[in-house]
């Protein structure tokens, strides 16, 4: 058990951080010049309607120790309500000023109400009064008291506003009364201002102004202790308008006595006020005997003030603030101005930025997007929060807007350079999910990127996102949710807009999203790039490089990379989310069997390939892969022009290209194949059985049993044939092998000629894997035929954009090597092509590949996964093979 | 039946846990959201959770129900979304009252079935608008909706949930203080307006992210002093974040409230998945701890909290002293 807490009565005040007025904080300085009597500028600009550079006003008074705003848009020409209105939305935008307590200021209570409506904080209203009545005094405090607001209560009354001492503090005493009786109001939230009214105006009954206010402090405070007395010191020194230095140490000594006798806070210009000891000993006495009143008969003191106050020259001072950071470099006020949210300056910054790059665009590229990265990273460890982000992202939505006349000119005068339209977003909130905060932000900070946003607002079904999104032509789909079913809809979503052939990247986010998820649940679904964004700072980033070329194509990398990454240590790691294999079998990928004929190939059994054209193989070779052999990171063809490794890939390229034309001239190799095709049907499980000439031959499949979102089906590749009960379908298989290569290798290896034994390593396996894919299009068109008009680039044909697949057995979709047992007998591989097993059922030569072929246009590859005891049971039986011996081939795919 | 008041004073009382969590189980479908009464009705209503105290009572009541017999003392109304603001999204404006006094007496039906001492606490959420924040950064000014609408929406609510016979108003996940400070609002102005005596107002807001802050943008301390004129039962922090993340603004709000302290926190953080998967046990531990650092009045569950957390937290702190309320002085000195 802990101490008892005791809680005292302070006057409690929040921004969007909190104000406690405690005995010992002195003094809380209000600032003042966001009033339209206390500032011209803001007076002005409010006036033009400039509320957003109005907002420099008021950051001014924070950055100079205001604790508290006060806010007047008490003007005759203006519509206060909807001058408050706009100015406190837009200032409770900005943090940095919003993070102290607003008072709310106007002489009509129904603009003190419209600004009550505005602010989530503990404001202070500035004022009510008695001076209509206790009835309209207490209704007005009911209201204030339904927003939680502490009130100012002014020293004014039916009969008018209280001058002396004894009429200042009868009035606090009645309204106090009322207040705590009538309304049960804290005391604490009552504040009262006295009036300071304006000395040495020359009129003799003026001069005791301010000891009649000082005094008043003295018995409110003993009467009502727990209330506070504030007001507006500028009045006391009204006679003085123009001369501010005396003005300011008027200020100061009305305080230092003001405070002294229990004053708590006062509306002040922040940035003016002067220390009471720095004031010139002349003045400071002139000003104590004209403010507390001695020696001022006839007005003597005031005189000699006056008469001080012309020899004073009014030096002209200028508002200080903490203008350090316009010392630095350009890069730096930009990231400067980002992080801090500062539009004043991002004009000529920006245009400063310009001139130093050789392109508008580059400034975006470069300093900015570094600035909005700082922004990203701090949002990220919790050290800016999201107001803040949202105001960068404005600054940033400025500088943009001041370059976009340059980058448009620049596109006239050059119109080949890469500056495109305005790139479109679509964002959605996923069907079945009404939560949209977290997108609407996204929505803006990308919006003042500069992105043409559209937003489908919540309840978005996947057809409708898809068909806005092909419609519009938009560059990224967003989608965002928050609850748990939202992360089975987005991957429907993803599944739908890979089946309807859409190819713009995907971004996923919201509050349940997460990299894992998205990597092992909706990347699979959708092949254009699936992204998780982690946080609305970090869109921006993401959509811009999206939207770039290069980058894309990295970040496409990268995140695949990391996304298998986190499969492989997702599916190693979820060992209890396997369902039973009774359960997966029932989960099977549905297929439309009715709707398929299939095609039947143009010949049953198997047909042998020899001596197959070289030249016509090598125009099928995949050269990524030959660069990842020889440990070159990047993707070809960029990693010929890269910066770095650019020269040395090219090179390589260029032997590698020299001695495949020897191999070829000079046929250091020979390629053989065979393939073969029969009538299938699978058993509705994972049981696919052939017909041969000699009799059935059964091949046994493996079944997903990673539990997966609802809906998603347990992947088999029996799935993929057609069951028996609904007709007969067919399955093919192939071998192909390069020989030759050894005799080549070895004599490199003689002359120890490294580099070309290496490249005639990998140019054999390339070769074998150009021939795969020969005689896979060679399948495709003509022996089984299936998709006799297809017509495809390499490319696309790397990119696997054909109907069918070509699993082998022992990867990732059929595990299991000892069913290329099976296929060899099928094709009798090893006398037609000879090629060899070795007891762990490698291949020899290492140049060969095998595999099955499958037509059926949804088939595709995927991952087992992890498999459970049930199923390996079940699959030694069907082998007919001992428990022991599945395990051991099965090792990979067990717990 | 002892007030509420009085038996706070006694003990620690526990609320209930995820409603949405609960229904999940269920795998409801289009149809049996819409039932009968709405088969026609032209938007999806799958989701429409609130709806369900109309269109499947017997499960609203069944989940009230298994989290009374679990040991919890407060039980929420099934309208976190009950208001003519967040019905828009289904063009359900119309049926708002209803819904509250549906879902009120669905959590009453369950308080006499169960035949204990409960009371049900009228659930006031956060709204899917909100009024601190601009949904377009070209105009930070601008506000989708405005505090009058806000103030209605709520006070349409409250008619609902006092008219169904709530014991107590829960204003909770209060992401924006704004909002919330319309909700305090429109329930002052309904008891003023109905001359009746105000029911007691918990509340309960959130944190969302590492800055410590409401979405919002306060401080937990700013948004405590901004609330604290709705002079509540209650305050406290529910949801965003699981035990482990809320116990330090837990803690510091127990040293600031004048009133009770509530915490009814998520079973943890979502996992990849999106699944909430701390084990009953855990955060039972967790509610424990707090209980016995005195930190605690009343504790509880939000999402992916069931039956059987409130079973583990009402067990762990059964027989703990709650927090004493701090003495609140009279004077400055």
């Amino acid at each position: 058990m802990k101490e008892k807490i005791s809680i005292k009565p302070f006057l409690r005040l929040a921004g969007l951080e909190p104000l406690v007025v405690r005995p010992e904080t002195n003094f809380v300085n209000v600032g003042e010049r966001t009033n339209l009597t206390g500032s011209k500028k803001f007076a002005r600009l409010i006036r033009e309607k400039r509320f957003e550079e109005a907002l420099s006003v008021a950051r001014q008074q924070v950055e100079n120790g205001a604790q508290v705003l006060d806010i007047n848009m008490d003007d005759a020409l203006l519509d206060g309500v909807e001058a408050m209105t706009t100015y406190l939305n837009l200032l409770q935008s900005e943090p940095d000023i919003a993070r102290i307590p607003i008072m709310i200021d106007s002489s009509k209570f129904e603009v003190i109400e419209a600004g009550l409506k505005c602010v989530q904080g503990k404001c202070i209203v500035n004022s009510i009064s008695l001076k209509e009545g206790e009835e309209k005094f207490l209704q007005q405090a009911r209201i204030c008291q339904r927003f939680g607001a502490a009130v100012i209560v002014m020293a004014f009354d039916e009969k008018g506003q209280a001058d002396t001492m004894l009429r200042k503090v009868e009035i606090a005493e009645r309204a106090y009364r009322l207040l705590l009786t009538k309304l049960s109001f804290p005391p604490q939230d009552i504040i009262f201002d006295p009036n300071i009214f304006a000395v040495a105006t020359g009129l003799e009954e003026h001069n005791n102004y301010g000891v009649d206010f000082i005094e008043a402090i003295r018995l409110i405070k003993e009467k009502m202790p727990l209330t506070k007395v504030s007001g507006g010191v500028s009045n006391l020194s009204f006679s003085f308008r123009g001369n501010d230095h005396v003005r300011e140490a008027m200020h100061a000594v009305f305080l230092y006595h003001a405070i002294k006798a229990g004053m708590d806070m006062g509306i002040v210009n922040a940035g003016q006020l002067v220390v009471y000891d720095q004031i010139e000993p002349t003045l400071r006495n002139l000003c104590e005997e004209v403010i507390l009143n001695c020696n001022n008969h006839n007005s003597e003191a005031t005189e000699k003030l006056i008469a001080f106050a012309a020899t004073v020259k009014a030096k002209e001072k200028t508002e200080v603030k903490d203008e350090t950071w316009r010392n630095n470099a350009i890069e730096e006020r930009l990231k400067h101005a980002l992080i801090n949210g500062i539009t004043e300056y991002i004009d000529t910054d920006t245009e400063e930025a310009r001139l130093k790059y050789a392109r508008p665009l580059d400034v975006i590229e470069g300093p900015l997007m570094a600035g909005m990265n700082v922004v990203g990273d701090l949002f990220g460890a919790g050290k800016m929060f999201l107001p803040q982000v949202v105001k960068s992202a404005r600054v940033m939505k400025k500088s943009v807007a001041w370059l976009t006349p340059f980058i448009e000119e620049e596109k006239k005068n050059n119109p080949s350079a890469t500056v495109g339209k305005v790139p479109k977003v679509l964002l959605a909130t996923v069907k079945g999910d009404v939560h949209d905060i977290g997108k609407n932000i996204v929505g803006v900070v990308l919006g003042c990127n500069g992105y043409d946003i559209i937003d489908m607002g919540v309840m978005v079904p996947a057809d409708k996102i898809i068909e806005t999104a092909q419609k519009e032509n938009v560059d990224i789909v967003g989608l965002s949710g928050l609850i748990t079913p939202s992360l089975d809809e987005m991957v429907h979503v993803a599944h739908e807009m890979k089946r309807c052939g859409l190819q713009q990247p995907l971004l996923i986010g919201g509050a349940t999203t997460s990299r894992m998820h998205t990597a092992v649940k909706i990347a699979p679904q959708y092949q254009h790039g699936v992204f998780h964004v982690l946080d609305a700072s970090r869109s921006v980033t993401m959509a811009s490089s999206l939207l770039n070329k290069e980058q894309k194509k990295e970040l496409l990398t990268q995140t695949e990379l990391a996304y298998q990454h986190l499969q492989y240590q997702f599916s190693n790691k979820n060992k209890k989310t396997l369902i039973p294999y009774s359960e997966a079998i029932v989960c099977k990928e549905y297929v439309d069997w009715k709707k398929y004929q299939p095609t039947t190939p143009t010949f049953l059994g198997k047909k042998v390939f020899k001596q197959v054209d070289l030249a016509t193989l090598a125009r099928y070779i995949d050269w990524g892969p030959f660069f990842i052999a020889w440990e070159m990171p990047g993707r070809y063809p960029e990693v010929l022009s890269d910066a770095v490794l650019g020269k040395e890939a090219q090179q390589l390229f260029n032997d590698a290209q020299e001695l495949l034309e020897q191999i070829i001239a000079e046929n250091w190799f020979q390629a053989d194949g065979v393939i073969g095709f029969w009538p299938a049907v699978s058993n509705n499980a994972d049981t696919v059985t052939l017909q041969t000439a000699h009799g059935p031959v059964r091949l046994e499949f493996l079944r997903q049993q990673l539990k997966k979102a609802i809906g998603q089906p347990s992947f088999s590749l029996a799935d993929f044939v057609c069951p028996a009960e609904l007709g007969t379908d067919f399955m093919g298989s192939f071998a192909v092998t390069i020989h030759g290569a050894k005799k080549h290798i070895d004599r490199f290896a003689a002359e120890q000629h490294e580099y070309n034994k290496i490249n005639v390593q990998i140019l054999a396996d390339r070769m074998v894997e150009a021939f795969a894919e020969y005689m896979h299009e060679q399948v495709r068109k003509e022996y089984w035929g299936y998709t006799k008009s297809e017509s495809l680039t390499n490319k696309q044909l790397i990119r696997e954009e054909y109907e069918g697949i070509r699993p082998a057995p022992g990867y990732p979709a059929c595990p299991d090597h000892t069913e290329k047992l099976k296929l060899f007998s099928l094709l009798n591989a090893t006398e037609e092509i000879g090629i060899t097993l070795t007891e762990n059922l490698a291949m020899n030569p290492p140049a060969s590949v095998c595999g099955w072929y499958f037509a059926h246009p949804q088939s595709h590859y995927f991952g087992l996964g992890k498999i459970d005891i049930d199923q390996l049971k079940d699959y030694a039986q069907r082998k007919q093979i001992t428990l022991e011996e599945a395990e051991k081939w099965l090792r990979p795919v067990l717990e | 039946m002892k007030s509420i008041q009085a038996t706070l004073r006694e003990r620690i009382l526990v609320i209930d846990g995820a409603m949405g969590t609960m229904i999940q189980r269920h795998k409801l479908t289009e149809a049996d959201f819409r039932g009968e009464r709405f088969k026609d009705w032209p938007s999806d209503l799958k989701g429409n959770n609130d709806l369900l105290s109309i269109t499947k009572r017997d499960i609203i009541v069944s989940i009230h129900k298994q989290y009374l017999d679990a040991g919890a003392d407060i039980i929420e109304t099934n309208t976190f979304s009950s208001t003519s603001i967040a019905m828009a999204d289904y063009g359900m404006q119309a049926l708002v009252k209803e819904l509250n006094v549906a879902a009120a007496t669905c959590a009453k039906e369950a308080v006499r079935q169960s035949g204990k001492v409960a009371w049900v606490a009228g659930a006031i959420g956060p709204l899917n608008k909100t009024l601190s924040l601009s949904p377009d950064v070209n105009q930070p000014g601008f506000r989708a909706i405005t505090f009058d609408e806000v103030v209605a929406a709520y006070y349409e609510q409250v008619s609902g949930l006092v008219e169904g016979g709530v014991d107590v108003l829960l204003v909770e996940t209060i992401f924006d203080t704004l909002n919330a400070k319309g909700a305090i609002y429109a329930i002052k102005q309904y008891f003023d307006d109905k001359k009746q005596a105000p029911l007691p107002i918990m509340i309960s807001g959130t944190i969302t992210d590492a800055s410590g802050r409401t979405l919002s943008g306060q401080t937990l301390e700013a948004f405590y002093i901004s609330v604290m004129h709705a002079n509540p039962l209650s305050v406290g922090l529910n949801c965003a974040l699981g035990a482990k993340e809320m116990r330090p603004h837990i803690e510091e709000l127990s040293t600031l409230a004048s009133c009770y302290v509530s915490a009814y926190p998520n079973a943890g953080l979502p996992n990849a998945m999106g699944e909430y998967d701390e084990t009953p046990d855990v955060t039972g531990h967790y509610l424990e701890e707090w209980a016995r650092e005195g930190f605690v009045n009343i504790v509880g569950g939000c999402c992916g909290t069931t039956p059987d957390h409130i079973q583990h937290i009402a067990e762990q702190v059964k027989g703990l002293t709650p927090r004493v309320l701090p003495t609140v002085e009279a004077c400055l000195s």
